[in-house]
C-alpha cells in the first residue's frame, strides 16, 4: 500500500517529528536509568605465581590464565600484574614487567628447543628429550676430554674450564642454590646468570 | 556485563539526563583518589604499559621527536601519557618534572556536563567519572567541555575514550593498574581522605627539603578531582606541561547547559502550549478572502488537494495535449 501524504500533510507531520524529537532532547523524555560497568576480565581467572624473567631483582608475578586445568582445556595467559604477596616487589612492576604479556605471546619468541648443526647454517627443531640427550652427551664428552684435577703445578683444582653456564633470572632462591650447587659440582668454573648480561 | 545495570545508587550523576538514581543509603562507599607524586616518580612509565595491558590497548608505534614523552599525545588507545618537562628555576639549575597525563576525575565534570547523549558519561558514588561507549554518539562535546583536555574520539568507531581509573578493578576492590605497578610509590591510590593526608605528609617533607612552594594540587574550581598530584612547585602547576593553574568548566559550556537548556526547553514547551490555545480559541489558519488572484489560488488548492501520483498523471497529460 502506497501512504498518499499531501505536501501540506508531509510539512505538518515533519513539523510534529521535529517538535516531538527536540522536546525529547531537551530533557522532557529521559532515558531510563542507563549505566554500566566494564566487564571485570579476572573472573574466574587460574591464577599462577612465577618470578620475572627479566633481571635479577626478580619480582613477583601473578599470571591469570583461562582455563581452569581441567582435561578438555588448554589454558592461555591472557594477564600477567605484580604479586602484593611477593616480598621484592609487593605488586609493583617496572615497565618491561608490567609488559611481560606482549613477550609471552612475541611471535618471535623461542618455543621450542632448536639445534644448528657443525657447519650449517639451519636452525632445526628438535624434541626436548633430544635437546637433553645431545647436551648431557656433549657435556660428558668435553668434560671426560678436559677436564682437570691438577694445574702445572701440581695444586689439586678438579675443575673443567672448556665449558660455561648461563643461568636464567626467573629464579627463586631455591632454584638458584640448586643451580650453583649441579655447576659447581661438574667443576664449570664459568657460570654467570642471564640477568647480568 | 558491559550495558547492563550494575547497583544503580552507585551511579550519582548521568550525562544528558534529569532522571535520578536511587539514593537511599547512606555511607559505605569512600570517595577515592589517585595521589600522583610528581617529586616521586622517575618516569619509566611501568604505569603506561600496565594501563594499556589492563585495558587491551595497544597505540601504534609513534616516532622521535627528540624528548622522552611516547607517544605525543593521548589517543583512544592511550588512556594516559608521561609528558616530560624540562624546567629551570630561577638560580638556573635543571629540573626534570615528569607528570603524569590522564584524567582528573572531577567532581564536577565538565564532559558530563557538556554530553548530549543520555548515560554516555556517568559519576560513580565513589566520585569515578567513565564513559559508557555503548550510549556515546561521537559529537566530541566531552572534549570542548573538559578543562584538561583529556578525552580522544577514535577514527576507527566515533566514540570518546579516556582513563577510566580502573572503574571495573575498583568497582572489584583493586586498586587501579597504574598504582598498582608503579615502582617508586609515585602513584597512590585510597580513599580522598587518605590520599590528602598522604599528600600533606610528602608536602610537608619537601618543604623541608627546600621546595618552599611545595603542595596539593586539588583544583576547586571543578569541585576537586580524583587525581590529585604532589608538585614540587604548586604556585606555578603551568611548568608540567600547561597544567591549569585554576581549571574551569568554560563558561560557553556552563551557559549553554547550565542556563540556556532549561530556558530553552520552557520556551519551546510555551510555544507549543500557546500554539494548542491558538488552534482551540481560533480554530485552523484559512486563506483569506480577497484574494489578490483568486483564479491561481483556486488552482494551486486544487493541486494541493490532489494526491502526487495524480498530479504528475496530469502534468503528463497536460504535456501530451
Amino acid at each position: 500500500m502506497t501512504l498518499q501524504v499531501t505536501r501540506r500533510q508531509f510539512f505538518k507531520l515533519g513539523a510534529a517529528g521535529m517538535a516531538t524529537s527536540s522536546m525529547a532532547m531537551m530533557g522532557f523524555a529521559p532515558d531510563a536509568a542507563q549505566a554500566s560497568i566494564r566487564h571485570f576480565k579476572l573472573t574466574g581467572a587460574k591464577i599462577t605465581r612465577n618470578i620475572c624473567t627479566y633481571c635479577s631483582v626478580g619480582c613477583g608475578m601473578l599470571l591469570y590464565s583461562r582455563g581452569d586445568g581441567s582435561i578438555n582445556s588448554t589454558d592461555d595467559i591472557y594477564h600477567v600484574e605484580g604479586d602484593p604477596d611477593h616480598p621484592v616487589s609487593r605488586g609493583s612492576l617496572c615497565p618491561k614487567g608490567a609488559g611481560v604479556l606482549d613477550f609471552i605471546k612475541s611471535e618471535s619468541r623461542l618455543s621450542h628447543p632448536e639445534v644448528r648443526e657443525p657447519g650449517s647454517s639451519e636452525w632445526k627443531r628438535i624434541s626436548w628429550d633430544d635437546a637433553l640427550d645431545r647436551i648431557a652427551r656433549h657435556m660428558k664428552d668435553d668434560r671426560d676430554a678436559n677436564f682437570e684435577t691438577h694445574d702445572e703445578n701440581g695444586n689439586l683444582v678438579n675443575r673443567w674450564l672448556s665449558t660455561g653456564f648461563l643461568a636464567a633470572s626467573a629464579t627463586t632462591n631455591e632454584t638458584a642454590y640448586l643451580t650453583h650447587k649441579i655447576v659447581r659440582n661438574l667443576g664449570i668454573l664459568s657460570f654467570d646468570n642471564q640477568a647480568r648480561v | 556485563m558491559r550495558g547492563d545495570q550494575i547497583n544503580l545508587q552507585n551511579i550519582i550523576a548521568r550525562s544528558a539526563s534529569m532522571a535520578p538514581s536511587p539514593q537511599e543509603r547512606s555511607g559505605g562507599v569512600e570517595k577515592v583518589a589517585k595521589l600522583i607524586d610528581v617529586s616521586k616518580c622517575i618516569g619509566c612509565k611501568a604505569c603506561q604499559v600496565a594501563c594499556s595491558e589492563w585495558n587491551d590497548l595497544r597505540d601504534d608505534v609513534g616516532e622521535c621527536y627528540g624528548v622522552y614523552t611516547n607517544p605525543m599525545d593521548l589517543s583512544p588507545n592511550t588512556f594516559q601519557l608521561m609528558r616530560f618537562n624540562e624546567y629551570e628555576d630561577e638560580q638556573g639549575n635543571l629540573e626534570w618534572l615528569i607528570r603524569k597525563d590522564n584524567c582528573m576525575h572531577c567532581a564536577e565534570p565538565g564532559c558530563l556536563k557538556a554530553c548530549p547523549a543520555p548515560g554516555a558519561i556517568v559519576q560513580y558514588a565513589n566520585g569515578i567519572v567513565d564513559f559508557n561507549e555503548e550510549h556515546c554518539i561521537g559529537c566530541g562535546y566531552c572534549v570542548a567541555g573538559c578543562p584538561f583536555n583529556i578525552p580522544r574520539i577514535s577514527k576507527k568507531d566515533a566514540k570518546a575514550y579516556k582513563c577510566t581509573l580502573c572503574s571495573d578493578r575498583v568497582y572489584h576492590g583493586l586498586e587501579p593498574a597504574c598504582a598498582k605497578t608503579c615502582p617508586t610509590g609515585a602513584i597512590m591510590f585510597g580513599t580522598k581522605e587518605d590520599m590528602l593526608e598522604q599528600g600533606a605528609m610528602r608536602t610537608d617533607y619537601l618543604k623541608d627539603r627546600g621546595y618552599k612552594n611545595a603542595g596539593i594540587y586539588d583544583p576547586a574550581g571543578v569541585g576537586g578531582t580524583h587525581v590529585i598530584y604532589v608538585l614540587q612547585h604548586a604556585d606555578k602547576p603551568e611548568i608540567y606541561n600547561n597544567l591549569p593553574s585554576d581549571p574551569r568548566i568554560s563558561p560557553l559550556t556552563e551557559a549553554w547547559k547550565g542556563v540556556t537548556k532549561p530556558l530553552m526547553s520552557a520556551v519551546i514547551g510555551l510555544s507549543a502550549l500557546a500554539g494548542f490555545f491558538h488552534y482551540a480559541i481560533k480554530g485552523p489558519k484559512e486563506e483569506p478572502e480577497d484574494d489578490p488572484d483568486p483564479e491561481k489560488a483556486d488552482a494551486d488548492r486544487a493541486l494541493d488537494e490532489k494526491s502526487p501520483t495524480q498530479a504528475l498523471q496530469d502534468a503528463d497529460e497536460e504535456g501530451r495535449e
